[in-house]
């Protein structure tokens, strides 16, 4: 075992005295000269067709520099996983033709006051002709649901197929074979990450044609493409300042307000800032996403699992934002650190008229393992096993083939047990203190 | 519009306030003292905290004209980056924080307790920080370090 230098050693943070003495400069506190301020103009229906914006009122109210909407986005479409082949671009940066969510953004008003900008985004007009919303990933997929996608389903496509698929070994012929047909339903609700700094942008047009950039983003090169692919600029001419973050949990990886602060900043040729307010961070924020999980499992006496068959869903809300992605590797974790022969995952990343879900703390995967270890838990207790038992008798060894086609190399759940029992002194049988990750040789 | 005249980290401060204007967005906007965050503007997280007559006030939640006369202090009245006061030192060396954005109003809740109580059991602890949210969840280092502050100061400020 290499020795540990850092852990269990109290590490002064780079940035603790900034910190302590409250000197760190967080978004908010960047200010400009002659600064103007943005608020936006959001959706109060889930679903429904635009039929008019009209900013005239807005416009005319004094203090109001302009109205940003569609029509000043010069790539109004996009999709910020497109960055990594994720495809089609769904979302506008500004809601187009129709609203998807409560909360969608319509049209931002900027003003020389924060208060101004307030009082006049209540002046913009949105006809709205309301459509049926669909809430919930199983009405979603119910016959005769409204299709709220324009490629014709409510589910993502994975190469063609409105899932992500696993299939491994033959899951059928090995439930055939067990003594135990285990079933387990399992949900996930979507929270909020709820950061102590809310999201907010300031962005300077400066005399080279430049954009100064001050962005809370957790992902700055990611946002940094996106706004250049929105504003249809090359990317060097975004000069980005971010790396200080109030809080993000994956609530701050959207490219949520730097391309309209931008837009805003360019249209008037002076600095704009655009912070959000505690309610807008929860009615608009993405949240993690819900999700329904449906497991079978196939078990024997002696407590191995031969085989696990899963239906997911998860709720994705309007738009795709980091969900396909997460729903792979949600697909990819299900088995959890245990090995299974036989293995069939249909897992579906839904789309629903609610706020985006995105990314949160290990998103897709920790709701699998909420399923997977309390789905371990019934099985110990279907076939008289305690819960210690389960775990060692399935555990992974590396060497072996998961069900996505990944040998393990990586496996530590024998020794992480074993630990952990010492740790809260938990007696284990000899046989189990005797096991190792690497004690597996292929037949 | 009223004026309105106290004392901010032991100086004459002046500001020109609206009739609802928080204490909070006066500091923020117009006498750019930033270490007060905006967190909720609802007195929920406590990111605002500062202390009044020496006695902590969410600035969110306070109207900026019932500052009128009193003594305001904030995390830059406590210590500076040069001359760090020893719940901040203190902070820094048990890795109390971690974003960074609620440290000021925890520091300053601190100050207060430890100014009143200088040797704190760890309830009190808990209960002086109780309006005083953290998101990173770094709980455990910011009662740590607030323990051993207390310790460091063995009764002194």
């Amino acid at each position: 075992m290499k020795q540990l230098g850092i852990v269990g050693q109290s590490v002064r943070r780079r940035d603790g005295i900034g910190h302590v003495t409250g000197q760190t400069q967080f978004v908010d506190d960047v200010t400009y000269p002659n600064m103007l301020w943005l608020r936006m103009v959001r959706s109060p229906a889930a679903r429904g067709l635009i039929r008019r914006i009209d900013t005239s009122r807005a416009e005319a109210y004094p203090g109001v520099a302009t109205v940003v909407t569609w029509k000043d986005v010069p790539n109004n479409w996009y999709t910020i996983l497109c960055l990594i082949g994720v495809e089609p671009n769904d979302e506008p940066v500004l809601a187009q033709e129709e609203v998807m969510w409560q909360g969608e953004p319509i049209a931002a008003v900027v003003a020389e006051t924060e208060t101004i900008a307030r009082e006049a985004a209540a002046l913009v007009r949105v006809d709205i002709e309301p459509l049926p919303a669909v809430r919930d990933v199983f009405e979603a997929l119910a016959p005769g649901a409204p299709i709220i996608k324009k490629w014709g389903t409510n589910t993502f496509m994975y190469e063609g197929m409105p899932m992500r698929r696993v299939r491994f070994g033959d899951v059928d012929k090995a439930f055939a074979e067990a003594d135990h047909i285990i079933e387990g339903s399992y949900q996930v609700t979507p929270y909020e990450h709820a950061p102590l700094e809310t999201q907010a942008c300031v962005v300077k047009p400066e005399p080279d044609g430049r954009l100064t950039i001050h962005s809370n983003t957790q992902a700055l090169y990611f946002t940094m493409d996106n706004t250049a692919i929105i504003l249809k600029v090359p990317s060097h001419r975004l000069h980005m300042i971010g790396g200080t973050v109030g809080g993000g949990f994956g609530g701050k990886v959207d490219v949520v307000t730097e391309p309209v602060t931008a837009i805003a900043a360019m249209k008037t040729g002076r600095p704009v800032k655009w912070r959000w307010t505690r309610a807008e961070e929860f009615q608009a924020s993405s949240t993690s996403g819900g999700w329904r999980m449906e497991y079978t499992d196939g078990v024997k006496n002696d407590g191995r699992i031969i085989a696990r068959k899963v239906r997911a869903l998860h709720d994705a809300g309007a738009y795709h934002r980091h969900s396909p992605y997460g729903v792979t590797k949600h697909s990819a974790n299900l088995q959890g650190p245990y090995y299974i022969p036989n293995v069939w995952v249909d897992a579906y990343c839904v789309y629903t008229n609610r706020q985006p879900a995105s990314a949160l703390r290990g998103f897709g995967v920790t709701p699998a393992s909420f399923a997977a270890e309390v789905q371990m838990d019934r099985i110990a207790n279907t076939v008289g096993l305690d819960p210690w038992a389960i775990r060692f008798i399935n555990a992974y060894r590396n060497g072996q083939t998961k069900a996505i086609r990944k040998k393990v190399e990586d496996a530590t759940l024998i020794e992480t047990l074993q630990a952990a029992a010492k740790l809260v002194n938990h007696p284990l049988p000899e046989k189990f203190l005797a096991m190792h990750s690497n004690d597996w040789k292929e037949a | 519009m009223r004026m309105v005249s106290f004392t901010l980290n032991g100086k004459p401060a002046v500001a020109l306030v609206g009739l609802v204007e928080s204490l909070r967005d006066v500091l923020r906007e117009q006498l750019h003292v930033h270490s007060v965050k905006a967190g909720c503007g609802q007195g929920g997280c406590g990111s605002c905290t500062v202390l009044m007559d020496g006695e902590p006030i969410v600035s969110c939640l306070l109207s900026a004209a019932l500052a009128e006369g009193r003594e305001i202090t904030t995390v830059d009245g406590i210590g500076t980056p040069t001359s760090l006061h020893p719940l901040q030192q203190a902070f820094y060396d048990n890795f109390a924080a971690q974003c960074g954005f609620c440290t000021a109003g925890m520091i300053t809740v601190a100050k207060a307790l430890l100014d009143h109580n200088p040797h704190p059991t760890r309830a009190e602890i808990l209960e002086a920080l109780s309006g005083n949210l953290c998101r990173c969840t770094g709980y455990l280092p910011i009662i740590r370090a607030i323990e051993d502050a207390a310790a460091r100061m063995d009764g002194g400020r």
